[in-house]
C-alpha cells in the first residue's frame, strides 16, 4: 500500500438541454455557423441585460433533489470577473455565496461495495464562447473566438474531496453522467462537450488530517482520460514528493497525445474574481410548493429503476443494468410487459433483437424505433401461443422492423402460421424418416443427437414453420425403439 | 486599511492597474495613487457608522423571481453581429497572441 | 413658421393636430436652429438630419389621414448618446466606443419611435455618464447656454443645453447620482429622474446597474408627464424593470397641491452651500406654502455618509460593466500590441479618459480581495440606512423639498481635483441611493443670471405627485419660461 493518501474533487459543468440559453432567447444548439446564434444579451453588447431562463432553473433544481441537496429557498446570482477573448462581458454570471442547492451525495460502487461521494454544491451560470486557436494555444499567434456557446445554460456540481482513487472518480463521473441524461436535464455527451470535468487532486501522507496542495486537472473529455490522467498525477506527485520536491498549487492540462499532465499556469496566486451579488438579476425565492412539484415529477433515478428490475420482474444484475442504460429503453421494456409481454421474454428480444438495430442510449431512436412496445408484446404472445415458432418469430421481427407492420399482418400475409396439425406433420416427418435411413439407424445405435438432425431436416421441410415441440413428439412416436 | 499613512500604496496601484487591464504610465500611476488617496480618505467616514444589524441592499427593487420562459427568439444576423469587429476573421473575432498571466 | 422650436411638445401637438403646423415644420425649425447654435452650445455628437426629416415626414402624413399616434407623434426630440440606436453611432461620450453602431433600439428609444417623436440626433455627455459638468466627454465639452464660458452640468449636458437652447422640446438623459437633476438645475430646465424600476434600462449603456435610470429633459411639467408616460414599464428585456401600472400622469398635473405634506430636510442646506442658492430655494417653499402645502422640518441623519457610499458603490459597478470595452468585439482596439493582454491594457488606456480611469482604478480596488467587506460591504450597509431615512421621512410627508445643488453652473476647468468635482453630487445622491424619484425644476436665477434649481423627492413610483406639485409651482412662477440669450453667430467663447 502506498504511503500516500490520494484526495480527489470533480467539477463537473453540465450544460443544460433547454432550448434557449440562460440569459437571452437565442437557441442553444450545438454545430451551428459560427456567431449565427448570438445576440446583444449574449455578446455583451453595450446596454445588454440578462434575463433569467426559468427552465434552467427547473433543471437545476430537478438535479439537486436527485442527488439529494438542500435546495437554498435563497439563492442568486453574481460576478465572477476575469479577462478572456471567450467571455463576452470579461465577467461570468454565476452563482457564489449563495448557490441554487448544497450538500448532497451521490452513491458509487466500484466492486467493493457502494460508497456515498458528498456533493459540495450545485449552481447555475453562463457558459463562454469558443476560443479557436491558429494552431496550438502555446504558439498561435492569434485566436479567433466565436460566441455561439456564450451564454448557454452551465451546471456547475461540485463534489467534496471524498474520492480516493482514478477509478472512483470514473465511477463518479459515469453515474453522475447517467442521472443527467436520466433527468432529460444534460444529453451527457463528452466529445462535444455537453459535459466537461476538472478535477483537483492532492496526496498526503496517510493517517495524516492535512490536506497536501492540490493541483487541478482539466481537458479530461471521457472516462478513460479522468482515471489515466489521475494515475498520471498521481505517480508524478509521488514522485515528486520522494525526491522532496514541493507541489506546486497550479492548473494543468491533460494531453492525451502524449499521455501526461502539463502545466498551464501557475496558481500560487488564485485569480481575484471580484465577486459581487449581480445588480441585474433580482435575487430568486424558490418557493417549497413549486420544489416539491418538480420533486413529485422527477423520474425514477436509474438505480431505483435497477433494482425495482430485478425485484419486479426476476431480471438479472446484467440484464438490468443494460435495460436501464437510457430512460426510453426503460421505458419501452415495461411498456411492452404492460402489453402482456412475459418479462424475461421481453427482456430478452428487446437486449438481443432490439439493440442490433439500434442503440440502447438513444431516446430518441427507442421513441421513433418501428415496433412500437405493443407490437414486440403481441409477436411474443403469437410465440406463446404456438402460432409461430421462435426461429420464425426472428424473421417475422426483422420484417417488423423494415415496415412497421404488426406481427399478425406478415404472419398473415406471409402464411407464417406454424404448423400445428398433426396430420400435415405427420406425413412430414414420414418422410424425413424415409430419406434418411442412415440417420435413423444411427438413433437406434443410440446417437441421441440424430434427432436433432432430424427435426432439423423437418424444419426445413416445412420452411421453419412447424412446431418444433411437436415434431419432436412425433418423430420419437414414429422412430423404431433402439 | 485605517489609520495613519497613506490608505493604497504603489504596489496597491500596480496591481490594481493589473487586475484592471489599464496600461498606466509611471507618472499616471503616482498621480492615480494620490488622487485615490484622497477619494478613500473621504470614503473613510463611513468607518464611522456602526452596522452590525443592518442588511445590505444588494437588489435595488424589492422584487424576486423574475425569470422568462424558455422560448427562442431570433438570434441577429451574423453580419450585424460581426459589423463592429474591430478584426474579423472570416465569421470569427480575431485577438492577438494569447499569453497566460 | 417661425417659433415653433420654442414651443413645448404639448403645445406642438395641439398645433399639429389644428392643422396650423406639421412635424415637418417644426424639425425643420429644430435642425435650423440645431446649426446656427450648436457651433456655440456643442450638444450633439451626431445630428440625425435626413432621419429626421424622413420621420417628420411620415408623421406629417400620419396627421393629414388623421391618424396619429398620439401625443407625442411628430415631436422632435434628442437622446443622451448613452442610449442605444439602431444603425446610428452610439459613443456614450467615449473613444473608446467612437465608431460604434449599434445592431438595436434601447427600449425607451424603440417606444418613442413607436409614438412617432422624430430623433434629431444623440447628445453629449461625460464619457461613461461620469461626471457632473461634461467636461469628461471624450470629444469636446458642451457649454452651458445661459453662459457659453460655464458648464450645462453632467453627465447630461447635451440633454439638458438642448431644451434650454430651444434646440428642441424634449430630450431623454439618464441618472445615476444626479446626473438628469444637476445638469437640469445648471440649465434652467426640468429634469426627471424616475424611481429605480419605472424605466428599462435595456439598451442603456451601463454605469452603474443598481443606480442607473432614464428620464426626460423637458420646459415644463406637462412635458416632462407626457415623455413619462411613453417611456415608462415594464420590460422583459430588463429584470429590474418593475411591473407597476403607468398611471396617466397628465390627468393629476392641475389638481394642485392644497393640504400636501412637505418636508424640508435639514441636512440638505448646508454651510458651504451659495447662499443665493439657498434663497431661491427658501423663496420656493414659501411659494408652496402660499399654494397651500403644509411644510415641516425632516432630518435625514446620513445624508452626509451618501456621498461616500455612492462613490463606493458607483465605481464598484461600473468597474465591472466596463471591463466589456477590451477591444476585442467592437470600440477601439490599439495597434502595435505585443499580445492579448497587451491589447487590453493599451485599448482601455488610450480609450478611456482619466476620470474613468479613476473611477475603474477605485471600483476595482473596492471590489477587491481583503477590501470588499470593508468598502462594498459596508457601503451597501450605509444605502440601506440611506432609504431608512426616506422612509421614516414619508411616514410624516407626502414630498421632499430642497436644493438641487450646493452651487450654479461653474466656469469650465474651475473644479479640477475630483473630489470637488464629486460634491456637486451631494443633495442628489442619497435620492439615487434610495431608488426614489426626483425632479429638479427651475427655481430662479442668481443675480449673474444663472439658474437655479429646485428639487422635489417622492416616493418610490409616486412621480405622478411630484409632477403635479411642479406644475402647481410652474403655474404661479415664470423661471421655467426665460431662456437664455443666445444668438446666432455670436463669437464662439468656448475654453476649449
Amino acid at each position: 500500500m502506498s504511503e500516500h493518501e490520494t484526495i480527489v474533487g470533480l467539477e463537473v459543468h453540465a450544460q443544460l438541454a433547454t432550448r434557449t440559453k440562460m440569459f437571452c432567447g437565442c437557441g442553444a444548439v450545438f454545430g451551428a455557423p459560427p456567431n449565427t446564434r448570438t445576440c446583444p444579451v449574449c455578446q455583451g453588447m453595450p446596454g445588454s441585460l440578462p434575463v433569467i431562463n426559468r427552465r434552467a432553473v427547473e433543471f437545476g433544481i430537478m438535479t439537486a433533489l436527485a442527488l439529494g441537496c438542500g435546495i437554498n429557498q435563497h439563492n442568486r446570482f453574481a460576478r465572477k470577473h476575469y479577462y478572456y477573448p471567450d467571455m463576452p462581458k470579461n465577467y461570468q454570471i454565476s452563482q457564489y455565496e449563495e448557490p441554487l442547492a448544497e450538500h448532497g451525495r451521490l452513491v458509487i460502487d466500484t466492486g467493493p461495495g457502494p460508497r456515498e461521494i458528498g456533493i459540495q454544491r450545485v449552481h447555475l451560470e453562463e457558459d463562454v464562447g469558443k476560443l479557436v486557436h491558429e494552431g496550438a494555444l502555446e504558439t498561435a499567434q492569434s485566436s479567433s473566438v466565436d460566441f455561439n456557446r456564450a451564454g448557454v445554460p452551465l451546471m456547475e456540481i461540485v463534489s467534496k474531496p471524498d474520492l480516493r482513487s482514478p477509478d472512483e472518480a470514473a465511477a463518479y463521473l459515469k453515474t453522475l453522467r447517467a442521472i443527467v441524461v436520466f433527468l432529460g436535464v444534460c444529453d451527457g455527451n463528452m466529445e462535444e462537450g455537453s459535459l466537461r470535468c476538472d478535477a483537483n487532486i492532492s496526496l498526503r501522507p496517510r493517517g495524516q488530517a492535512e490536506y497536501g496542495t492540490k493541483v487541478e486537472i482539466k481537458n479530461m473529455n471521457s472516462f478513460r482520460n479522468v482515471r489515466d490522467a489521475l494515475e498520471y498525477e498521481i505517480r508524478r506527485q509521488t514522485r515528486a514528493l520522494d525526491t522532496g520536491e514541493r507541489i506546486v498549487q497550479e492548473t494543468r492540462l491533460w494531453d492525451p497525445d502524449r499521455a501526461v499532465t502539463v502545466s498551464m499556469r501557475s496558481k500560487e496566486f488564485a485569480h481575484d474574481y471580484r465577486y459581487f451579488p449581480e445588480p441585474d438579476l433580482p435575487p430568486l425565492d424558490v418557493q417549497p410548493a413549486w420544489v416539491e412539484e418538480i420533486r413529485g415529477r422527477l423520474p425514477e433515478l436509474p438505480d431505483a429503476r435497477r433494482t425495482r428490475f430485478r425485484q419486479a420482474y426476476g431480471l438479472s444484475s446484467y440484464e438490468a443494468d443494460l435495460l436501464t442504460q437510457g430512460r426510453g429503453l426503460a421505458d419501452y421494456f415495461e411498456a411492452a410487459t404492460q402489453g402482456g409481454g412475459k418479462p424475461k421474454a421481453v427482456a430478452n428480444w428487446v437486449l438481443n433483437e432490439l439493440l442490433r438495430e439500434l442503440p440502447g442510449d438513444d431516446d430518441r431512436a427507442v421513441a421513433t424505433c418501428p415496433i412500437p412496445p405493443a407490437n414486440l408484446a403481441a409477436l411474443l404472445a403469437l410465440i406463446d401461443d404456438g402460432t409461430i415458432s421462435g426461429k420464425i418469430a426472428k424473421d417475422v421481427f426483422e420484417k417488423m422492423y423494415r415496415t412497421g407492420d404488426t406481427a399478425q399482418a406478415i404472419v398473415s400475409r406471409e402464411g407464417l402460421t406454424q404448423v400445428a396439425d398433426e396430420g400435415a406433420l405427420g406425413s412430414a416427418v414420414d418422410r424425413v424418416l424415409t430419406e434418411h435411413v442412415k440417420v435413423v439407424e444411427d438413433f437406434r445405435a443410440g446417437k441421441k443427437a440424430a434427432l436433432g438432425f432430424l427435426v432439423g431436416q423437418v424444419m426445413k421441410a416445412t420452411q421453419g414453420k412447424a412446431n418444433p415441440a411437436l415434431v419432436n413428439r412425433l418423430l420419437i412416436e414414429k422412430l423404431p425403439k433402439g | 486599511m485605517a489609520g495613519p499613512g497613506p490608505r493604497i500604496s504603489p504596489g496597491d496601484v500596480e496591481h490594481v492597474a493589473r487586475l484592471a487591464r489599464l496600461d498606466l504610465s509611471a507618472a499616471e500611476k503616482e498621480r492615480m495613487r494620490t488622487e485615490l488617496d484622497g477619494i478613500l480618505a473621504y470614503i473613510d467616514k463611513l468607518r464611522a457608522l456602526d452596522t452590525r444589524d443592518v442588511p445590505p441592499t444588494s437588489h435595488a427593487v424589492p422584487v424576486t423571481n423574475v425569470m422568462r420562459e424558455d422560448e427562442e427568439w431570433p438570434s441577429l444576423p451574423r453580419e450585424e453581429m460581426l459589423a463592429n469587429a474591430p478584426d474579423r476573421h472570416r465569421d470569427l473575432f480575431r485577438v492577438p497572441k494569447i499569453i497566460e498571466e | 413658421m417661425a417659433g415653433l422650436a420654442s414651443l413645448t411638445a404639448h403645445e406642438l401637438g395641439a398645433r399639429y393636430r389644428d392643422g396650423t403646423a406639421t412635424p415637418t415644420q417644426a424639425v425643420t425649425e429644430c435642425l435650423a436652429r440645431i446649426e446656427a447654435l450648436d457651433p456655440q452650445v456643442r450638444a450633439f455628437l451626431t445630428v440625425t438630419g435626413e432621419d429626421a426629416r424622413r420621420r417628420a415626414a411620415l408623421a406629417d402624413a400620419r396627421f393629414r389621414a388623421g391618424t396619429p399616434y398620439g401625443p407625442l407623434d411628430g415631436v422632435p426630440m434628442a437622446v443622451k448618446d448613452l442610449l442605444c440606436t439602431r444603425g446610428i453611432r452610439t459613443t456614450c461620450g467615449s473613444k473608446i466606443l467612437e465608431g460604434f453602431v449599434p445592431p438595436y433600439d434601447a427600449t425607451v428609444v424603440a417606444r418613442l419611435f413607436a409614438a412617432g417623436a422624430v430623433l434629431l440626433g444623440k447628445l453629449n455627455m461625460d464619457e461613461f455618464a461620469m461626471g457632473s459638468s461634461t467636461e469628461n466627454s471624450g470629444f469636446f465639452t458642451t457649454c452651458n447656454p445661459w453662459d457659453l464660458a460655464r458648464v450645462p452640468g453632467g453627465s447630461s449636458g447635451g440633454a439638458s443645453a438642448v431644451v434650454a437652447a430651444d434646440m428642441a422640446p424634449l430630450t431623454l438623459g439618464t441618472d445615476t447620482g444626479g446626473s438628469i437633476r444637476q445638469p437640469a438645475a445648471f440649465s434652467g430646465v426640468v429634469g426627471l429622474k424616475p424611481t429605480y424600476g419605472r424605466v428599462s434600462r435595456y439598451g442603456a449603456i451601463a454605469f452603474a446597474s443598481s443606480l442607473d435610470q432614464i428620464g426626460p429633459f423637458a420646459r415644463d411639467a406637462e412635458d416632462a408627464a407626457l415623455m413619462l408616460g411613453t417611456i415608462a414599464g415594464a420590460d422583459p428585456m430588463d429584470s429590474t424593470a418593475i411591473d407597476v401600472p403607468v398611471p396617466d400622469y397628465r390627468a393629476t398635473l392641475g389638481q394642485g397641491i392644497d393640504r400636501l405634506r412637505l418636508g424640508v430636510p435639514a441636512e440638505y442646506f448646508t454651510d458651504g452651500m451659495d447662499p443665493e442658492v439657498e434663497q431661491a430655494v427658501r423663496a420656493a417653499i414659501a411659494t408652496l406654502e402660499k399654494l397651500g402645502a403644509r411644510t415641516e422640518p425632516v432630518s435625514m441623519p446620513h445624508t452626509e455618509y451618501g456621498l461616500a457610499a455612492y462613490y463606493v458603490i458607483a465605481p464598484a459597478e461600473a468597474s465591472s460593466n466596463l471591463a466589456r470595452y477590451d477591444g476585442v468585439k467592437y470600440g477601439l482596439r490599439a495597434t502595435g500590441a505585443r499580445d492579448l493582454i497587451d491589447m487590453y491594457s493599451k485599448t482601455r488606456a488610450a480609450g478611456f479618459g482619466n476620470e474613468v480611469k479613476r473611477r475603474v482604478m477605485l471600483g476595482t480596488y473596492v471590489l477587491s480581495a481583503g477590501y470588499y467587506d470593508a468598502y462594498y460591504g459596508q457601503a451597501q450597509k450605509v444605502r440601506t440606512l440611506v432609504r431608512r431615512d426616506f422612509d421614516r421621512a414619508f411616514e410624516k410627508v407626502d414630498l421632499l423639498v430642497a436644493p438641487t445643488t450646493p452651487g450654479v453652473a461653474f466656469k469650465m476647468g474651475e473644479k479640477a481635483d475630483p473630489l470637488q468635482m464629486y460634491l456637486n453630487d451631494i443633495f442628489t445622491v442619497p435620492v439615487s441611493l434610495a431608488g426614489l424619484p426626483g425632479v429638479s425644476i427651475p427655481g430662479g436665477f442668481t443675480q449673474a443670471g444663472l439658474p437655479i434649481g429646485l428639487q422635489l423627492i417622492g416616493r418610490a413610483f409616486d412621480e405622478a405627485t411630484l409632477l403635479r406639485a411642479a406644475h402647481a409651482y410652474q403655474s404661479v412662477t415664470d423661471w421655467h419660461t426665460r431662456r437664455p440669450a443666445l444668438q446666432t453667430g455670436t463669437a464662439d467663447r468656448t475654453r476649449r
